[in-house]
């Protein structure tokens, strides 16, 4: 059973797991016990699942995170997401072909009332941020119960092959996400007053207090004193023609089907964003075996950090700013998607087109707080904080900070006597939030002679684990601060050890060894890719920091440290004048070539915007020009917002347009938003324990 | 001061459609509002049922015409307003309910509503997968159905405005003005309006309205909540009316709409007076609970998403429509119990010959049965 799954992973383990069969519209299938419906039938290269009732248009995996309802498939009958419902032995798994009809199941059943539970604390998700302030609760004794909609706790840290930023004493700086997330995990399970609910949805948020919970299959009542809200972001989406192809979907939904589920969803992706969240998931691409045609900016420059840029470039992806997309092509799901020069105004440039061979765009044009719970419990008047990217979009290591932070709050509010927030917590969240600086390069002439650390980091960002990592002391970051730049100390000699090599989360240290050899110094560099790539004796292409090749050069040994798993350590021979330029390992030789033949052009107004009710960007700009202002009278003509995801997607596309038509935000009226914020079978509501069709 | 022959009051259920029916007599017409656009207070809050099964013929008559009017309007104008013509049933398990139900027959038959006591066979054919236990009949009437308040008003609002019919969104009526006895128009935060002829058409709003001259009309808002759930392949076409009570409550109902989408809604009791918006966690348990024994199959429909909205009550349970007495010009079309919706049409029509002193032998019937000035210490409408 290989298809579409990743077998071998670089950094992830590929654990066994019970193989099951199932059924999709008839045809018997493999998959795993508990993985997600999704995840089986991607696995199974099933990328359609099924068709809107309004447009016949087809309907795959967007969000992968139960956020939107694009992929709605029925199972046993019941229409279910297929990226929150676990895969069971014999399920009978059927294509949504318009509406699902629903069960003649009329067997009358008991139905029961819904206690309610009082509780001191409750914390809405379980990832970085969840995590953390439990954990500080935990350690006060505070009665909590954190909910969590995902099978395990450590929300998108679950995701992160890659190693963290930040310092190593403070947010686990050099250690992956996944790692984390056991860590944290290991430390709240020891905590008798934290009561975890796993695979448990907050539904919605109501106005005398209480939080509505679907916990497995069924509905809980729970009413706490304080409330944190810590349940990260989703996607932002972007208005283009082919949108809602499968094949389109957040570069979080790719991070989720590659990392968590280990399924290879692609063979080949555009990349559309070049903040982190866009730049890891190239690299995460790349780990998982898949191509990258090229990852697209608008901006003049990306946004994300310029260490993980440099490791796509060294590893041969083109990056290209100042682009957009114009369209992905395909009739049922993508094949091909074009894109196109910005000029200063952000218009694309005529004959600067380039249609690339892709299955998969993937978008990456920024994060919005989930924070519907939050502003919902507000207006209601509840003791309610938020953490994380919930309170505000920043990094995972800031969001453990916030978590803290707000955990010690709600202790203070709750009238423990626990004095004052520490002063640097507040610090180290700001530092940990902030943005990257510009780029300088600081290195110093080297005299060819020892062995010393050569540093790629061109960039302020807040990571220092290098000089942690240092047994003899011997790299500092300028002025001692976490965002200075690394160096090192002359006074020093640097033993050659390596830690700096394989703990960089940038990838950005390279060690150059002139002791055995002055003429042909040996060049370490750390390598996270498919290992059989590199093996001993085999010639690799070495590129300096900006990606170029310098030239091809025998593998000599590969070496790793035990303590810093995953990255291992590449050693090649190289000339003198080169080993100080080696920065990286070519390793998408191919380069894709795009088409310059750009045909069909759609028109950006078939773009869609609101994908719950496929209502596209003509018929919202058309109601704008006809005149109206109001949120709240646009979904009742065109029903914009109306849809399963309760405008979770649409809405921000809605204040785009109505900016692009020149409308002042002043004068239009925001939508609505009420309870629930996803969907809740009425057996469960009705408290009919398990709500399903055999019940 | 700009001039208008009549000036509306709101721009709701009974002010667009009343808008319309004014704009066809070819007078100036301005309506008023304090929302960005119509239909926001409590129209958009309708679950969209339409019925002409009443306990009482003003309101058979009304609504009627207003069946007649929705049922119509797609052919007429164009526009699709999700009208589902899939009656109402009032399903019944206990005797106290049959004699209820029974005993409207006559009248309901007299003034043309199309209805029956029909055998429980013959509700579990209208109502596929009802629980039949104890199932002794219930009335249908078949003529009755549904419409999606957010198009139909919108629908109103588009032909008022090509009848010359102004709308200002966003402005309220801080002031009925009154000269010698008799309104002159209107004032708002930022501009006066004079008419001769100013419509209380504010719903939920009618008895603040009123004391800004002086007098009280007797509305109090009542919350109702209400849920919607995710569109499946049509399994129902009927609104089922349970009438029995329920722990916290009294009748609740549903229907599938246009879209395969259930809308449901539960009347509490005792009533939450007030008016307080804001959803609860009570509502879904209670009305979930009700609906999944009617029905069974419902327990695997999902919910998704609930809301809040007033119901502008009357002591009897019959709304207020008439002159005011005591200030000449200024007519209130209020109260209208949760029903504005189903109402507001034939209303609309009523009031417009109200005001162009056209009424119908019929019309004067309605009129004398909504009286403000009737007793209103008689008991509550039966099928409120």
């Amino acid at each position: 059973m290989i298809g579409h799954r990743i077998t071998k992973h670089p950094i992830l383990e590929v654990p066994k797991k019970k193989k099951v069969t199932f059924k999709w519209n008839g045809k018997s299938l493999f998959g795993y016990e508990g993985e997600m419906i999704s995840a089986a039938l991607i696995a199974n290269g099933i990328q359609i699942f099924g068709h809107h009732p309004k447009d016949n248009s087809p309907q795959g995996i967007f969000c992968a995170n139960g956020q939107c309802s694009q992929c709605l498939v029925t199972a046993h009958g019941l229409p279910v997401k297929s990226c929150m419902t676990p895969l069971r032995d014999g399920m009978n798994v059927q294509s949504v072909e318009g509406l699902p009809s629903l069960p003649h199941a009329d067997k009358p059943v008991p139905i029961s009332t819904i206690p309610t539970k009082d509780i001191d604390v409750m914390i809405l998700g379980g990832g970085p941020a969840g995590l953390s302030a439990a954990i500080e609760l935990g350690k006060l004794g505070i009665k909590t119960i954190l909910v969590d909609d995902k099978d395990r706790l450590g929300g998108k840290l679950v995701l992160q092959t890659h190693k963290f930023f930040g310092s190593i004493e403070d947010s686990y700086a050099g250690t992956r996400g996944f790692e984390i997330a056991n860590i944290l995990e290991e430390e709240l399970r020891k905590l008798e007053s934290i009561d975890i609910w796993l695979n448990s949805t907050a539904v919605g948020v109501f106005s005398d207090g209480i939080v509505g919970v679907v916990k497995e299959n069924s509905y809980r009542l729970i009413r706490p004193r304080k409330l944190l809200v810590a349940t990260g972001a989703r996607e932002k989406m972007l208005s283009f023609p082919g949108n809602t192809l499968p094949g389109v979907y957040g570069a979080g939904a790719f991070q989720t089907l590659v990392n968590r589920d280990l399924v290879k969803s692609c063979e080949r992706v555009i990349i559309v964003g070049g903040g982190n969240v866009g730049l890891i998931s190239g690299y995460h691409a790349i780990q998982a075996g898949i191509e990258v045609a090229a990852l697209i900016e608008a901006l003049p420059e990306i946004s994300g950090y310029k260490v993980h840029a440099d490791k796509l470039i060294r590893l041969g992806v083109p990056i290209y700013t100042s682009h957009t997309i114009l369209a992905a092509h395909g009739t049922e799901k993508v094949k091909s998607a074009t894109i196109a020069k910005l000029d200063k105004d952000w218009k694309p440039i005529p004959g600067t087109e380039k249609s690339y061979p892709v299955d998969t765009v993937l978008i990456a044009v920024g994060l919005a707080e989930v924070n519907e719970f939050y502003l919902k419990a507000k207006e209601w008047g509840m003791d309610v904080f938020a953490a994380g990217d919930a309170q505000e979009i920043a990094e995972a290591s800031a969001a453990m900070f916030t978590g803290k932070i707000e955990s010690f709050k709600i202790a203070r509010a709750l009238g423990m006597a626990i004095g004052e927030i520490p002063a640097e917590w507040n610090e180290k969240a700001t530092i940990l939030k902030s943005k990257p600086g510009t780029s300088r390069d600081i290195t110093k002439p080297y005299a060819e002679d020892g062995v010393f650390p050569v540093f790629h980091c061109y960039q302020e960002v807040p990571c220092n684990p290098c000089t942690s990592a240092c047994p003899i002391g011997a790299i500092h970051t300028e002025d001692d601060t976490i965002t200075g730049l690394p160096y090192q100390d002359d006074q020093k000699e640097c033993t050659g050890c390596l830690n700096c090599v394989a703990i960089c989360p940038g990838l950005a240290i390279t060690l150059v060894d002139y002791r055995k050899d002055k003429e042909f110094p040996t060049v370490t560099l750390p390598y996270e890719v498919r290992r059989e790539k590199v093996a001993e004796g085999q010639r690799v292409a070495i590129t300096d920091k900006d990606g170029a090749i310098l030239g091809r050069f025998m593998v000599e040994k590969i070496r790793s440290r035990k303590k810093y798993p995953g990255t291992i350590l590449v050693q090649v021979k190289m000339e003198k004048k080169l080993a100080k330029r080696a920065a990286g390992i070519w390793y998408q030789e191919k380069q894709i070539e795009p088409s310059t033949i750009y045909e069909k052009e759609p028109l950006p107004n078939e773009a869609i915007v609101c994908r719950c009710e496929r209502v596209n960007a003509g018929e919202i700009r058309k109601a704008i020009r006809d005149g109206i202002r109001d949120m709240n009278q646009l979904k009742a003509l065109n029903r914009a917002g109306m849809g399963a995801c309760g405008s979770k997607t649409c809405r921000p596309m809605i204040w785009r347009i109505f900016q692009e038509e020149g409308i002042d935000l002043g004068d239009v009226t925001d939508r609505i938003d009420r309870p629930l914020f996803v969907e809740v079978p009425i057996g469960y509501l009705a408290g009919i324990d398990g709500g399903d069709i055999n019940a | 001061m700009r001039n208008y022959d009549v000036i509306i009051a709101g721009a709701g259920s009974i002010g667009v459609p009343t808008a319309w029916a004014l704009g066809q007599k070819k007078l100036k017409i301005l309506v008023v509002d304090k929302r960005p656009s119509p239909g926001q207070g409590e129209n958009k809050h309708a679950i969209g049922g339409i019925r002409a099964t009443h306990s009482d013929s003003a309101k058979i008559i009304v609504c009627l015409r207003s069946l007649e009017i929705f049922a119509t309007w797609e052919e007429k104008f164009g526009d699709d307003i999700e009208w589902l013509k899939g009656g109402y049933t009032f399903p019944v398990y206990r005797q106290t309910e049959e004699k209820l139900l029974k005993s409207f027959l006559p009248m309901q038959k007299k003034y043309g509503l199309n209805i029956d006591f029909v055998s429980p066979k013959k509700i579990q054919e209208v109502v596929q997968g009802i629980n039949p236990e104890g199932l002794i009949g219930g009335t249908f009437s078949p003529d009755d159905g549904s419409a999606s308040p957010l198009l139909a008003i919108n629908a109103f609002y588009r032909q008022a405005k090509k009848n010359g019919v102004e709308f200002k969104f966003k402005t309220e009526v801080t002031k009925i003005i009154q000269t010698g006895g008799a309104v002159s128009g209107v004032m708002t935060p930022v501009d006066t309006y004079s008419a001769p002829v100013v419509i209380d058409a504010a719903g939920a709003g009618s008895g603040e309205l009123s004391r800004s001259i002086g007098c009280s009309i007797a509305v109090t808002p009542e919350s109702h909540e209400a849920a919607i759930t995710e569109p499946v392949q049509r399994f129902c076409s009927t609104m089922v009316v349970d009438l029995r009570p329920g722990p916290g409550s009294k009748n609740y109902y549903f229907y599938q709409n246009k879209h395969g989408q259930v809308i449901f809604c539960i009347t509490p009791h005792p009533p939450i007076i007030g008016n307080d918006y804001r959803e609860t966690s009570v509502f879904l348990p209670q009305v979930c609970a009700r609906m999944a024994r009617i029905l069974p199959r419902l327990k695997n429909l999902r919910v998704r998403r609930v809301w809040r909205g007033l119901y502008p009550m009357t002591s009897d349970g019959y709304p207020l429509v008439g002159w005011n007495r005591d200030v000449k010009g200024l007519l209130h079309v209020a109260g209208m119990c949760g029903q504005g919706f189903m109402l507001g049409p034939g209303m609309g029509e009523v009031v417009a010959r109200m005001v162009t002193d056209t009424c119908t032998k019929q019309d004067k019937m309605v009129i004398d049965k909504f009286s403000l000035y009737r007793d209103l210490s008689c008991v509550m409408e039966a099928l409120k």
